[in-house]
Order: C-alpha cells, then sequence, then structure tokens
C-alpha cells in the first residue's frame, strides 16, 4: 500500500509540472469562466434554465474534449516515458508492479479528475454568490458521470500504452479509438440506419457498448428525453431501461469498461518487458 | 551472488542476448565491455528484471522478475543516462529511500562527499540539473543504501576528476560488502577499477578474464608535468584535474586517483608533443 501511494505520489507530481496539465486545467477552468462570461444561467435552451444550463453545456463540452484529452495524455506520458528511460531507472527501484502500474493509474486518475471537477465545484460556489439555484441533484450525478468518464477513458489509455511501444504507435492508437467512439455515436447510427445497412437492434447495441454514447445519453436523456435531442437509439435504451436503471447503466458500465482495460493493459504490463 | 544459465534474449528476430552463462560471487567487482550493440544494457536489464527472457537469471537465488522487491533491494542502479524526471530532486531521494528503506539523509551525506549540496537544489526538477549533477545524484542514491550489488552503467562518464577520485573512494569502501558490475564501451574507463572483465559481442561473452588486483581503489598518485612551453589548451585540462602551476607556468603539479591514472595518461596522450617531463609516483599512506 506503502508503495502504491509513493508511486502515486509520483506520478501526480511529475503530472503537476508537466505543461498539459497546466493546459487541461486551463481548458476547464476557461469553460466554466466563459459560460458565465456569456452570461448563459440567464439563458434558456431544450428547457434548462440557470445553473442547469450551465452544468449541462459543460458537461457536453467535456464530454468532447476530456476522453481525447485523457487517451493522449496518458498514452504521451506513459509511453514517453517509457522511451526516455524513466521505466527503466524507476523500475529498478524495489517497487512492485502491481503498486507500479496502479498506483500510476490513482496518481493519474487524481490529476485527470480534479480539474474538471473543480471547475464544476467553482460553478456552484459562483451560484451560490450569485443567489442561482444550485440543482444538487443534477451536480450530484454530473460529478459521478465525469469521475466514470475519466476512469473509462483512464483504462482505455493505459491499456493502449501497455500494447504499444513507441509514444508514436500509442498517440496513433489512442487517436483511432477516439475516432471510432465517436464515428458510432447515434447521430451517425441514425444515417446508417436511415440507409437500411443495419438492423434497428444492432445500431442500439453498437450505441449501449459505446462509453461515449453512454455519457450523452445520460447527461441528455435524464433532462430532456425526448427523440429529437437524444437521437433514435439513446431513446429506445431509455425507454427500454428507465430513468433510473440507465443512471445505474451509465455510471455502471463505462467504470467497469475502463477497470477491465486497466487490468488487461496491468496482465500485459507485467508479462512483458518493462522499458 | 549472480548466476545466469543459458540467458538469452530476443527483439522479434534479432537475438540480443546469445545463450550467457556466468556466475559472479560477493566481492568480485566486473568490467562488462562490449561495443555499441554487444548486448550489456540488455544483460543489465535482465539483472534487474525489467526484460523477460529465456534461461534463468537469480541473484542470491531469487528471480530479479518474480521477487523483485527482495532482489531489487539489495541493488543500487546507475543508468548510463539520465532519466528526464520533472520531480524536485527532494522527492527523488525522498520515493528511492521510502522504497529500499534507506535513510535520506546518508544520501544527501554522499552527494555532499561527492560536492554535491543537495540542500541548495532540493526543490529543482531533476531534469533542469547539469550531467554531472544528475550523474552524482544518481550515485548518491544507489550508494545510499545497503545495496549487496551495484550495477552501474558508464558511472564516471560525467564526473570531473576530483567526483571521480571521491566516487572511487566511495567503491573503496564497500570493495568487501558489494558486488559491482561496471559496464563500459571501453575498458580503460574502467580497467583499474575491476578484478574480471567480462567482453561481450554479439550477445556472447567473448571474454571472461581474472585481473590482477593490485589496483587500490583509493589509491593516490602525485604528479609532476614539466611543459615545453604555455599552452592554453593543457593548461585548462590540468586545471580540471586540480593541477596547478608554478611561477613560470610550465610545471605542474597535482594528485591522481590510482584507478584514474590510464585515464590521466590517456588525456596526456592528446598533448605529448607538449610534455618535456612526466613523473608519477604512487603515495604510501
Amino acid at each position: 500500500m506503502k508503495q502504491l501511494w509513493l508511486t502515486a505520489r509520483l506520478d501526480i507530481v511529475e503530472s503537476l509540472r508537466a505543461r498539459w496539465f497546466l493546459i487541461y486545467t486551463a481548458v476547464f477552468g476557461g469553460i466554466v469562466a466563459l459560460l458565465f462570461l456569456f452570461g448563459l444561467t440567464e439563458s434558456r435552451v431544450l428547457g434548462f434554465i440557470g445553473l442547469s444550463r450551465l452544468l449541462v453545456t459543460y458537461i457536453q463540452l467535456t464530454m468532447a474534449i476530456l476522453p481525447i484529452f485523457v487517451l493522449i495524455t496518458t498514452v504521451r506520458s506513459v509511453a514517453g516515458d517509457r522511451e526516455a528511460g524513466v521505466f527503466e531507472y524507476l523500475l529498478s527501484l524495489p517497487v512492485s508492479l502491481g503498486a507500479w502500474f496502479w498506483g500510476k493509474i490513482l496518481g493519474r486518475y487524481i490529476v485527470v479528475f480534479a480539474p474538471v471537477f473543480l471547475a464544476m465545484l467553482a460553478a456552484v460556489f459562483i451560484a451560490l454568490i450569485k443567489e442561482i439555484e444550485v440543482p444538487w441533484g443534477m451536480f450530484g450525478y454530473y460529478t459521478a458521470l465525469l469521475a466514470t468518464m475519466a476512469l473509462c477513458f483512464l483504462g482505455l489509455g493505459m491499456l493502449i500504452s501497455s500494447i504499444a511501444r513507441s509514444t508514436d504507435m500509442a498517440q496513433g492508437a489512442a487517436f483511432m479509438t477516439w475516432l471510432v467512439l465517436l464515428l458510432f455515436l447515434d447521430l451517425i447510427l441514425l444515417g446508417v440506419m436511415i440507409q437500411g445497412r443495419i438492423a434497428p437492434e444492432i445500431a442500439v447495441g453498437i450505441a449501449l457498448a459505446n462509453p461515449l454514447q453512454v455519457f450523452r445519453t445520460a447527461a441528455l436523456a435524464l433532462f430532456d428525453p425526448q427523440l429529437i435531442v437524444l437521437g433514435p437509439a439513446a431513446y429506445v435504451i431509455l425507454d427500454t431501461f428507465g430513468v433510473l436503471g440507465y443512471k445505474i447503466f451509465a455510471l455502471a458500465y463505462p467504470s467497469a469498461l475502463g477497470l477491465l482495460a486497466a487490468g488487461l493493459g496491468y496482465f500485459i504490463f507485467r508479462r512483458g518487458d518493462l522499458p | 551472488m549472480i548466476r545466469c544459465e543459458n540467458l538469452s534474449k530476443t527483439f522479434r528476430r534479432a537475438r540480443v542476448l546469445d545463450g550467457i552463462n556466468l556466475d559472479i560471487a560477493l566481492g568480485e567487482r566486473i568490467a562488462l565491455i562490449g561495443s555499441n550493440g554487444a548486448g550489456k544494457t540488455t544483460l543489465i536489464r535482465c539483472l534487474l528484471g525489467e526484460y523477460i527472457h529465456d534461461g534463468t537469471v537469480t541473484i542470491d537465488g531469487r528471480s530479479p522478475r518474480t521477487e523483485r522487491t527482495a532482489v531489487l533491494g539489495n541493488i543500487g542502479f546507475v543508468p548510463q543516462l539520465p532519466p528526464p524526471l520533472k520531480m524536485p530532486v527532494g522527492q527523488l531521494i525522498e520515493f528511492s529511500a521510502a522504497l529500499s528503506g534507506a535513510d535520506p539523509s546518508h544520501i544527501d551525506a554522499i552527494a555532499g562527499r561527492l560536492g554535491l549540496d543537495v540542500s541548495d537544489i532540493r526543490a529543482r526538477p531533476f531534469i533542469k540539473l547539469s550531467g554531472g549533477m544528475k550523474q552524482k545524484l544518481l550515485i548518491a542514491i544507489a550508494l545510499g543504501r545497503d545495496a549487496k550489488l551495484l550495477i552501474m552503467d558508464e558511472p564516471a562518464a560525467n564526473l570531473d576528476p576530483a567526483a571521480r577520485k571521491i566516487f572511487f573512494d566511495l567503491l573503496a569502501e564497500r570493495q568487501q560488502s558489494a558486488t559491482m558490475l561496471i559496464s563500459s564501451h571501453r575498458i580503460d574507463e574502467v580497467a583499474s577499477l575491476v578484478n574480471r572483465v567480462i567482453e561481450m559481442d554479439m550477445g556472447k561473452v567473448v571474454l571472461d578474464d581474472k585481473v590482477a588486483d593490485d589496483v587500490s581503489l583509493s589509491g593516490r598518485f602525485t604528479c609532476r608535468l614539466v611543459s615545453r612551453r604555455i599552452d592554453p589548451a593543457l593548461a585548462k585540462t590540468l586545471g580540471t584535474w586540480k593541477f596547478v602551476a608554478d611561477a613560470s607556468g610550465l610545471v605542474w603539479s597535482g594528485d591522481v586517483a590510482g584507478p584514474d591514472r590510464l585515464r590521466f595518461i590517456g588525456m596526456l596522450s592528446r598533448y605529448v608533443a607538449l610534455i618535456g617531463d612526466l613523473s608519477l609516483h604512487e603515495v604510501v599512506e
């Protein structure tokens, strides 16, 4: 446990000094600042108003940015460290491979989740100061959704890092993963369905398996479950699961996927050459 | 202490280690030499449990791969190229000390002996240090714990002569209690430090020889050198060896660490046309 925490702390310190972390923090902090600046809390779109409107916009933007950011920075730093000889040196110290790998995930998880959560928390504080009503239920669920999203893509990033032997290969694989997930979003599936190329059941199945789609549906559907907003696959999913069922699924499935990917990554990591 | 039996390593189709058999006992000081691509670094990584391989490697009867923490707890390692770590020096010391159960102040003290004041650079990122400072710190971390095996890849390459002298003294202190494996692509860099030479080529051991063990790691020579004329390049080089000139600027004198004499003579060979007289006398203490 001591080794795990030492490794996590090491990764946190390394990340805090990295340029990507500064950009990452500035992006999410900047989004919240801009949303307030442009008076989003006063506008009404799709039934959302006040802080709900801001939070739903924030999570939509986060869904677009966080996955690719987490994937690329994770594979860059892990594969990059391996290439640069950081692994050769640090893994010559008496640290177990389990503590090293999971400690690295824990450290990265904290640095990846903290800025997105703190930016949202800052929005709540500003709302409280401005006496805007805070939708605590929505805030709580979005926090859980962000935590799940970070875990899911961190797990995928660690798996790619374990498989790829060079930074270039790892970056390419991470980008391709994100692109594939993006291609199978509901709206694209709709186009394929209209052309009659795939059965609706398959489209729904793909939408359910795609963590990006799961987050998108969860973020929107719970508050405006209309066909026009959701897209057809998500509408069917929500109709089948029910709101509570889908809420649980949207947290459980991506978490399981992330942990499974990380577990597989660990399995590959400990069986192969370390540096 | 170290036993390699039929150790082989293949990267895709390239066989980098080819059936290595080695037995290394406690207290041996080994020069692992060979040209680039001979397999030295791969062998070191196998000893550190970082590579999977065919055949067996054991250190004190244990596998460095499956019993990592127990085996690596007894190994001090100095890499050839310092890792590009962004963490502050203080944290690197604390991290390595905490993992290996060492006292951080002992690492600080060894760094101090090598001429590196850790208190001045504790908050500075490791990556921002000069090459020599990084090397001194990595040596201090490796020697700052009770390691029974010291694996060093070109450890003195970035050190100035004064720091190298202290480095040799530090090794001399561990001579009886530790096995040392010093890798280099040049025998003259390490010859006087060791009592056994293992040469590798194309993944095989091509030479495994005991050498005369008469050189004391802590020995010292006084040197007197007369230059035919004043030469700025020679003066600068002798300055790095902490030599001082007399009033005429032609007669130089200073101390050379015993294990460094071959290196010193190698350096002087560049200025052989300038040297009118040269003497080296061992200091008996």
